[in-house]
């Protein structure tokens, strides 16, 4: 059957080339203001953020060690779960962004971070900060629209493959870091012989390193030593109490070893849950960043010889922001301010909230729209969308008009 | 890459202690975290504590920092790169150690003296405190006393171009090694004259120390002329000069012209770059990376031309020094603003901040 859907029109043809020119110089403008501004304020505030992310971590490995006691599990967990967020959204893809490379720090730098995920530093800032930040939302460039294994967009074909999209979707959520690790070695470019064979086997083994690191760090390396210690602990406990009565030296030995096994086991189930909550949160941030309903995207021929003006238009329109709190933007790497981020990728993200009342202004005047919504709202548009497009045919989702201000809703 | 300390000199057990650790803290180092304990442990990089902030004259000071691991020593004479964060971004500079090697409580220091301009010496002069960590770089120079120390000495420095000159006079005192010195050095005012004191101890204490003392603003700078009747037997004496650029031209030919060039050791003080426009045409700068276009004058390194015109570009000494500004550069030739050579193949690392475009050319920065 063929899929028909409803035309939208471009959210720029209204926009005349020159308007667009003044829209580029006027947004320039504001990066440029930011630009001039940055100073100790911010490099305290990237520096402390990374001496209270260290401080969780220290903090959920201490109480994992004695993780077979339930609430020092759980709290351990929670710690954790929130250090590898922060280490992943507000510093980790903001520092590789080059955010913060202004400070001329030879660590808080692009060039030299590694952060706590499978893909290298290397690959994803070529995948992510070159050819999704580049090509963003254009059908068939944008690699991450739908990471080549989701139909998330109703002009991308339908394939009897994508019945079971709702499936790996559950498993893309789970183990994110993975899939994006893969989808870093850009599958098209193997297959269409863009790629070397070198190269491929060279990032392969940097996935394999990272994975290895990983895996060393939270599946034997802190899950033994919370063993070892309970094992300790035990045994001077047992020893104390007289246990070398009870089959002496190696009854007490076998004894405690019982409580290391259960801590090591427990150990490793909350790194393994850590793991998987940064993987959630991440996937769920991200998916709500491009792919809820408000967003425009765009044929490779509504982009051909595209000016300044037309770029910054996809990308305030091929975004869309998440609605929340303070804190819900630090946990998410500020990237709530999707579309913010999309202007300006490298712009520090702290400067985000305080340049968003000024691009809303923008997009009054020039009559564009200014894709925002709360979590859950985005979240669901995001889900519905991709059971429904496991599905033939499918219609481009009405589009919110020009944003009017605060108190006009979009939608 | 951003430019970084010095690797510190780490005792093999504790190196090898951290490195059996790393596996828990990847992809981070046990130093991230340890650092958060105490900054100086860093073993990726040589840190320092300033201990004390000593006022030399109303423009100069002297800062004493404490080196994080055992400092490896230099040579009288020779200047260190020092990383400091103003305004958030970190800075690196060269200053003459003025510390002699050595120093029984380990520490060293920098006299630096207030350029208004400046990025970190307002920052020494003013804004720096005791406790303040600053990231210790490379030690560098060939302008340095020779070991052991020649009898016989002539040096001539003008206002701050004492600092190198402080240091072998330190050396030397500490050695109780002043065997003959003559001393000329020259400040605009009284006032003006960095380590005032510690001179007047020094030829307190040696009676081979002559010091000859020149307020140019009442008696005018010292020619080369002058060196017959300052310190007749000059030819004789291995002469070591620190000052501005137009002292040593008119020295320099004074030695080749009377004397021999082969005592003559000195240390020109750090070239401005770029500021002058010189000769050249200047040019169109592509940064790849960025894709910022920045024109630049045929004085401005480019550099400062991407800077200007909104890039974020590496950048370390400003003085061509520590190559942290370097990119590859894919078109077009360079000249440099210290020679006015121009050069330039495709695939060259060129240093930004001592370049400047000779026409297009685009760098992959």
């Amino acid at each position: 059957m063929n899929a028909t859907t409803a035309e939208v029109a471009s959210p720029l043809a209204h926009l005349s080339a020159d308007q667009l020119d003044q829209l580029a110089d006027e947004l320039d403008e504001i990066r440029d203001r930011v630009f001039a501004d940055l100073g100790e304020r911010d490099r305290r505030y990237i520096e402390s953020m990374i001496a209270m992310q260290r401080r969780l971590a220290v903090m959920g490995r201490v109480l994992l060690l004695a993780a077979r006691y339930r609430p020092a599990q759980i709290a351990g967990t929670a710690a954790l779960s929130m250090a590898k967020i922060l280490e992943n959204m507000e510093i980790g893809h903001n520092v590789l962004h080059g955010q913060w490379d202004w400070m001329n720090d030879p660590q808080i730098n692009s060039s030299t971070w590694d952060w706590d995920t499978a893909s290298t530093s290397e690959a994803w800032k070529h995948s992510h900060n070159y050819v999704h930040h580049t090509f963003t939302n254009i059908l068939g460039k944008d690699k991450d629209l739908g990471y080549e294994i989701m139909r998330i967009d109703p002009q991308q074909k339908w394939h009897p493959v994508y019945l079971l999209q709702p499936f790996y979707n559950l498993l893309l959520m789970s183990f994110f870091e993975w899939g994006v690790a893969l989808h870093d070695l850009d599958f098209e470019a193997i297959r269409t012989g863009k790629k070397s064979k070198a190269q491929v086997k060279r990032e392969l083994a940097g996935i394999r390193e990272k994975a290895k690191s990983q895996v060393v760090k939270d599946y034997i390396a802190w899950p033994l030593l919370s063993g070892l210690a309970t094992t300790a602990f035990d045994a001077a406990l047992d020893a104390r109490r007289g246990g070398r009565r009870r089959g002496g030296l190696a009854g007490v030995l076998k004894r405690a070893l019982g409580g290391g096994g259960e801590s090591f086991r427990a150990a490793a189930a909350g790194d393994a849950s850590a793991n998987i909550a940064r993987n959630v949160w991440s996937y769920a941030i991200i998916f709500c960043g491009h792919f809820p309903d408000q967003t425009y995207t765009f044929k490779p021929s509504e982009v051909e010889n595209e000016s300044r003006g037309g770029w910054y238009v996809r990308q305030l329109t091929g975004a869309a922001n998440i609605e929340g709190s303070p804190l819900f933007h630090v946990a998410s790497g500020n990237l709530g301010y999707q579309v913010e981020h999309h202007l300006f990728p490298d712009l520090p993200s702290t400067r985000y909230a305080e340049i968003a009342p000024q691009v809303k202004q923008v997009c009054e005047r020039y009559g564009l729209p200014y894709n925002s919504g709360p979590f859950a709202q985005q979240l669901g548009m995001v889900q519905r969308t991709i059971l429904r497009l496991a599905f033939p045919g499918g219609e481009q989702r009405a589009k919110p008009g020009p944003y009017r201000g605060e108190d006009h809703p979009a939608l | 890459m951003a430019e970084r300390g010095a690797p510190p000199q780490v005792p093999a057990l504790r190196r090898k202690a951290l490195h059996a650790v790393r596996s828990f803290f990847s992809p981070l180092l046990p130093d991230d975290y340890l650092e958060l304990i105490n900054p100086l442990w860093s073993t990726r990089e040589l840190r320092g504590r300033i201990e004390r902030i000593d006022k030399e004259t109303s423009e100069a000071v002297t800062v004493l920092i404490r080196p994080g691991f055992e400092w490896t020593g230099h040579q009288p004479g020779q200047y260190l790169r020092i990383g400091v964060v103003v305004d958030g971004v970190h800075h690196w500079r060269a200053y003459s150690l003025t510390s002699e090697p050595g120093r029984p409580d380990g520490c060293i220091s920098i006299t630096p003296k207030l350029v208004d301009t400046g990025k970190v010496s307002p920052y020494f002069v003013h804004g720096a405190r005791p406790g303040d960590v600053v990231r210790l770089g490379g030690v560098e120079g060939t302008f340095v006393l020779p070991d052991p120390a020649p009898r016989k000495l002539l040096m001539i420095s003008a206002g701050s171009g004492i600092t190198p000159i402080m240091s072998m006079l330190r050396s030397l005192h500490r050695s109780d090694s002043v065997g003959d010195v003559v001393h000329l050095h020259s400040a605009r005012t009284a006032d003006a004259v960095i380590f005032a004191e510690l001179l007047g101890e020094i030829e307190n204490a040696h009676e081979g120390y002559d010091l000859r003392l020149r307020i140019t603003g009442e008696q005018g700078r010292v020619a080369a002329e002058d060196l017959d009747e300052l310190c007749p037997d000059w030819r004789e004496r291995h002469a070591f000069l620190s000052g501005p650029a137009a002292m040593l031209d008119a020295m320099v030919e004074r030695w080749e012209r009377d004397g021999d060039p082969q005592l003559l050791h000195m240390e020109r003080f750090q070239p401005l770059i770029g500021g002058e426009p010189g000769e050249g045409e200047g040019g169109v700068v592509r940064f790849a990376k960025s894709g910022v276009e920045a024109r630049c004058d045929s004085g401005t390194p480019i550099l400062v031309g991407g800077e200007e015109a909104g890039a974020t570009l590496p950048f370390g000494c400003r003085m061509g020094i520590c190559h942290t500004c370097v990119g590859r550069l894919c078109k077009g030739e360079v000249r440099d603003l210290r020679t006015g050579q121009v050069h330039g193949s495709e695939g060259e690392m060129i240093r930004t901040c001592v370049n400047a475009p000779e026409g297009s050319i685009e760098i992959a920065l």
